[in-house]
């Protein structure tokens, strides 16, 4: 599914040198939150904290930090249980672009109530083949079947683990 | 013994030949320092010595050859100054060879060749020839510890004693082929052989001598330039340690190679490690060349350093955005931070540039990056201080600094005004840098931050401070110490004017806003009293709107009242450093808060909502932090007058001492006096229980007596509780002995008549509680009795329950009395030694317990289990864990959340005990991350993700039940469970998967 994946690990990186962006801080606790009564809904900050700290297939980098995802992208309607997630990639001819967006998808699935249905794509005009990458980031069975592939699950995992 | 009998057979009388074979096959030590004392008073010679132990070194059995030259060897060790040339010569063949003998002898041979290597008559080129024959037979690596220092003793021998040394190449390589250690102990080393013993050891022989400089420096740059982290580490270490021995010559041909390798490391690590190793280098490599001493004739290599730095790092200063900018800057300030000459020539080179890229960028983002940056370098020109104040450097840049950040201090950005703070902060701890007029705008600016701005949204907390305000108060408190007339006559004034128009306020009835203004107010005040001279003019004004509130019919709340209450006490606290004003704190302020507090109990015929006010809970605690904090740094000798004035105002109602003393009725909190005047108790606990050990305490035996009598009373339970607690916190104090023992014996008795069945049991338990609790902490023989006393009410059905939280209360650090800070007797490890004593019984009362009981009995042991250092719990996991398993089925919320807490760092700090256990938790932790209380689930799932750390085939099994099951908590109703419930769920998906 995802097309070449040289980048990964070892020759040169695409983008050497890329702009880095701060890392938010921790979403602060509300004396809400701590109310054991009061239901708080899974809102776009909630999502974005679940992505943010997603690591980069190729830089030391999380997606937060190249912003490749920001809380603005994220739209989501707990009652109507929907989630969208648009993601930019750092420069329009990245080949992680689909590794990336797989790692996305992966991560809410693991993370998010089975009542979601969720859209994983990318940034309007910033990739040269967005089309093609949702095409395959929206059909389950091209998901389900890359996760089957140990060396891509290797990947996805390596993205979705704690830094050490 | 055939060798024994040689020996004998030979052995001819003569007083060395006694003492050398005493100690031999005597085994007795004491003659070898006989020996040596007669060799060095003449009675014979070493080689006579050498003869007596003849039969001994050749002996077959290794340990009599051992035996032998160990006394050699010691003779050697006292008396190489006498020895010849031509004897050192023999000696060093002869140990030489004796290198190839049994491991036994070898620890001997080593220390006569240390021996050696003392000596003055060592003729050149047998240092190399030992050290060879040492590297040649004898694995240096895997000797014990103490014969590898001895081995590098005799290494640094050599380097210090000789000064001409043709032999530096090869003493070099014989060392340098061990760098970098990449040695790893063996596991059950026997010799417990540390790699950091022997990368410490080397390096202390490497970096000994500058001679090993040319040599040394290449292979430095050699492993700095590899992809090994650990030999990139050392090899910076290294370097770090020869700059402290190294100078301008040694240096001087590598600084270019040693500039870049730093540079490198810095600028492309993803190492914090590396990164902080190599500006430790570049450091020591700065400092070094600016100490060395200099021919008149000599190039200074300190300028053309610096400037190399400056050359390759100052184009990056001017990219705000990008990532080098950040490594560059901390370069710069490791060098700048080496010396006084460094640090002037660099920031000289660098402020202008970065105060003119200040004006070039417009965003605020990257003005603050530049400022974070011009703050770095200020902060090192603290570290210098100049005689002469022309030649300060900054002085030149004063002018443009100030506006600068006074330019930074009205961003919109709070980003920028933070460190727009801090940077005013650092300008104005620069002596005589800041002109009256800067000051008098500085202050300006912090009042208006501190306490006009309006707390933006983004602070969603209103009682909490926003980032901003707290670093202008820091600021404030840090100016004002140095600069008390500017914020006497600029910020005090303006403050207290402000406090009193909020009083005016207040009578009119009260608007949120106000409130909070006059809450800013407090807090601004509190915070510039941090000179004596402003004390005495904060202080009044506090204390003037205490009194205010109390006299005009103001609308005062509780939260009003405990917020003076909170900025006197932070003025106390600042008070503390210095004795005079503590003292004028302490006479000032406890007298008014006495009188307000007396006026308040007594019985009301005119209307005053705050005397209500004072007399409740949470404000008498404010009270009582107030007046311990501005009683624990008195001097004895004034305690002892401030004692006589109080105690007496408690015991006998005397009030002369109070500001104003014309009240109603008499003040007899201890008699008949009303509930009112017993709250009072409360304060006298905060005065007495924070006095210095040794101040005498008049009345005392009365006092003791009417507390004890107040705290079995019961009327009320708030000031029971305080009698109790004064009465424990006394006793803590009192030296052992017969008064001690009688007002121990006179609580045991009122303790035990009240416990029995009637109406003050409840008060009787507190008693015992805090007694307990008294005796606990100082180790005293009593308190065992006590515990069990304790321990036996887990199963009373009326105090059960609260004897179980008791035990919370043991182990836990009071605020307000035994504290360490109010001079109580706290043993650092009663806490530990408490789980020693205790718990075999309450694990035993458990198992005895009848079912209803079992709980208490549960919940007073995950008290002391959850306060207990985990070093000293996990040794008693094993006796442990079927209990804590039990508790996790206990219905109690107290117990289930003590008791995940308690396995939660053991999952992780045990795992293979614990994979025991593997089904009862995983099943226990699901069922518990369904409880109805939030902070349980929360607990839960911190266990379930907890439990990845245990072997992941134990886990496998239930891998795909747990990430079904853990897919229910994804939905809580919370998002702090939630949080944690995704937390777990990813690591168990991670579970033997690829990759992770």
């Amino acid at each position: 599914m995802v097309g070449g994946g040289g980048g990964v690990g070892s020759g040169l990186l695409e983008n050497a040198n890329p702009l880095i962006y701060e890392r938010s801080g921790e979403r602060p606790v509300t004396a809400g939150e701590e109310d054991e009564q009061v239901p708080d809904s899974i809102d776009a900050r909630e999502i974005f904290d679940l992505i943010r700290s997603i690591n980069d297939p190729e830089h030391p980098l999380t997606l937060e930090e190249l912003n490749v995802v920001e809380q603005v992208r994220v739209q989501v309607s707990d009652p109507e249980s929907t989630v969208a997630v648009a993601f930019t990639p750092t420069i329009p001819h990245c080949s992680m672009a689909t590794l990336i967006g797989l790692s996305i998808k992966v991560k809410l699935l693991r993370s998010l109530p089975q009542r979601f249905k969720m859209d994983v794509h990318i940034t309007p005009g910033t990739h040269a083949s967005e089309h093609a990458v949702n095409k395959q980031l929206a059909d389950k069975e091209r998901v389900a079947a890359a996760l089957e592939n140990t060396h891509l699950l290797e990947v996805v995992n390596q993205c979705l683990s704690a830094r050490s | 013994m055939a060798a024994a009998a040689a020996l004998e057979a030979v052995a001819p009388t003569g007083a060395l030949w006694g003492l050398v074979h005493d100690f031999v096959m005597g085994q007795q030590e004491g003659p070898a320092d006989q020996v040596a004392a007669d060799v060095k008073s003449g009675s014979y010679t070493v080689l006579q010595v050498v003869e007596a132990l003849g039969s001994s070194l050749e002996s077959p059995e290794p340990r009599t050859r051992a035996r032998g030259i160990q006394l050699l060897s010691q003779v050697l060790l006292q008396c190489q100054s006498l020895l010849l040339e031509k004897e050192v010569v023999h000696l060093i063949l002869f140990y030489e060879n004796r290198l190839k003998d049994h491991h036994l002898v070898i620890p001997s041979v080593l220390q006569g060749l240390r021996a050696l290597s003392l000596c003055v008559a060592l003729p050149p080129g047998l240092a190399v020839s030992v050290l060879k024959a040492i590297f040649q037979e004898v694995h240096v690596q895997s000797l014990p510890q103490m014969d590898r220092h001895t081995v590098y003793s005799i290494i640094t021998n050599f380097m210090q004693t000789r000064e001409e040394g043709p032999f530096v190449e090869e003493l070099f390589e014989v060392t340098s082929c061990y760098f970098p250690i990449d040695f790893t102990p063996p596991p059950n080393d026997p010799h417990g052989i540390q790699r950091e013993d022997l990368i410490l050891s080397l390096r202390a022989v490497l970096a000994s001598t500058p001679r090993f400089a040319e040599f040394l420096l290449p292979l430095l740059i050699e492993k700095v330039d590899s992809e090994i982290l650990s030999a990139k580490l050392d090899s910076l270490q290294t370097l770090n340690a020869c700059c402290a021995v190294y100078g301008q010559k040694e240096l001087k041909d590598f600084l270019p190679s040693l500039w870049a390798s730093i540079r490198r490391e810095v600028f492309q690590t993803a190492s914090e490690r590396v990164e902080a190793d190599g500006l430790a280098a570049l450091h020591s490599l700065t400092a070094c060349l600016s100490r060395s001493v200099l021919r008149a004739d000599a190039e200074d290599f300190l300028d053309s350093f610096l400037s190399n730095i400056l050359q390759d790092c100052r184009h990056h200063l001017c990219e705000p955005d990008m990532k080098l900018v950040w490594p560059s800057a901390k370069l710069l300030q490791a060098a700048a931070g080496a010396s006084a000459r460094a640090c002037d020539h660099i920031t000289s080179n660098v402020l202008p540039l970065l105060l003119e890229q200040f004006h070039k960028h417009s965003q605020s983002n990257q003005r603050r990056t530049i400022l974070e940056m011009i703050l770095g370098f200020l902060k090192l020109h603290q570290k210098w201080s100049y005689e002469d104040k022309d030649e300060r450097p900054l002085n030149g840049f004063k002018d443009q600094l100030c506006s600068l950040v006074f330019m930074a201090l009205t961003d919109p950005s709070t980003q920028l005004q933070l460190v727009g703070i801090r940077t005013l902060a650092v300008l104005g701890a620069q002596p005589d840098l800041l002109s009256s007029g800067d000051l008098e705008l500085a202050v300006g600016h912090l009042y208006r931050l501190s306490f006009l701005e309006e707390d933006s949204q983004s602070c969603c907390c209103s009682s909490a401070l926003c980032p901003g305000r707290v670093a202008a108060l820091e600021a404030s408190g840090a100016l004002a110490a140095l600069y008390p007339v500017a914020f006497s006559s600029h910020l005090v004034p303006k403050l207290a004017e402000e406090l009193c128009r909020g009083e005016l306020d207040l009578t009119r009835g009260d608007e949120p806003t106000k409130c909070s203004r006059r809450l800013r107010c407090l807090q601004a005040l509190s915070a510039a009293s941090t000179h004596p001279s402003i004390v005495k003019e904060t202080l009044p004004v506090l204390l003037q709107h205490l009194c205010q509130m109390n006299k005009g019919n103001m609308v005062a709340g509780t939260s009003e009242v405990i917020a003076v209450c909170q900025s006197l006490q932070q003025v106390a606290e600042k008070c503390q450093r210095d004795p005079e004003s503590c003292w004028y704190f302490h006479q000032t302020a406890l007298p008014c808060l006495l009188a307000l507090a007396v006026q308040a109990s007594m019985p009301e015929k005119e209307h005053s909502v705050l005397r209500k006010v004072l007399l409740e809970d949470e404000v008498l605690a404010a009270m009582v932090s107030v007046i311990g904090t501005a009683t624990t740094h008195l001097s004895p000798d004034l305690a002892a007058q401030s004692v006589a004035r109080i105690v007496p105002l408690f015991l006998d109602g005397n009030i002369s001492f109070l500001p104003e003393n014309s009240f109603p009725c008499r003040f007899q909190p201890f008699q008949d006096g009303s509930s009112g005047q017993r709250r009072l108790v409360a304060l006298l606990m905060g005065f007495v229980c924070s006095l210095p050990r040794n101040v005498e305490i008049p009345q005392l035996n009365q006092l003791m007596r009417e507390l004890v009598e107040l705290s079995c009373c019961p009327s009320c339970p708030s000031s029971s509780t305080a009698a109790a607690k004064c009465f424990a916190g006394l006793l803590n104090k009192l030296p052992a002995g017969q008064q001690l023992d009688e007002f121990l014996q006179l609580a045991v008795d009122r303790v035990e008549a009240g416990l029995s069945p009637g109406p003050c049991r409840s008060q009787a338990f507190t008693l015992l509680l805090w007694v307990t609790k008294a005796l606990v902490l100082r180790y005293h023989p009593l308190s065992s009795c006590l515990t069990d006393r304790l321990m036996g009410l887990l199963s009373d059905p009326e105090l059960g329950p609260a004897a179980a939280d008791g035990f919370s209360l043991l182990m836990s650090d009071c605020t307000d009395v035994l504290t360490r800070a109010g001079h109580a007797e706290v043993r650092i490890m009663f806490r530990q030694r408490f789980f020693t004593d205790n718990v075999p019984a309450l694990v035993q009362g458990f198992h005895a317990a009848s079912r209803d009981v079992k709980p208490n009995y549960l919940k007073g042991l995950s008290h002391v289990l959850n306060r207990l250092p985990q070093p000293v719990l996990l040794p008693e996991l094993p006796t442990l864990l079927s209990l804590l398993l039990e508790a996790l089925s206990c219905s109690d919320c107290v117990v289930q959340l003590s008791t995940l807490s308690c396995l939660q760092p053991l999952l992780l700090e045990a795992p293979q005990v614990m994979s025991l256990h593997v089904d009862t938790l995983v099943t226990k932790f699901l069922n518990l991350s369904s409880s109805p209380s939030m902070a349980v689930r929360i607990a839960a799932l911190q266990c379930m993700h907890a439990l990845t750390r245990l072997p992941t085939p134990v886990l496998l099994p239930y891998k795909p039940q747990v990430i079904r099951a853990l897919a229910k908590p994804l939905d809580d109703k919370k998002r702090l469970v939630r949080k944690e419930a995704v937390s777990a769920r990813g690591e168990w998906f991670l579970l033997g998967s690829p990759g992770s």
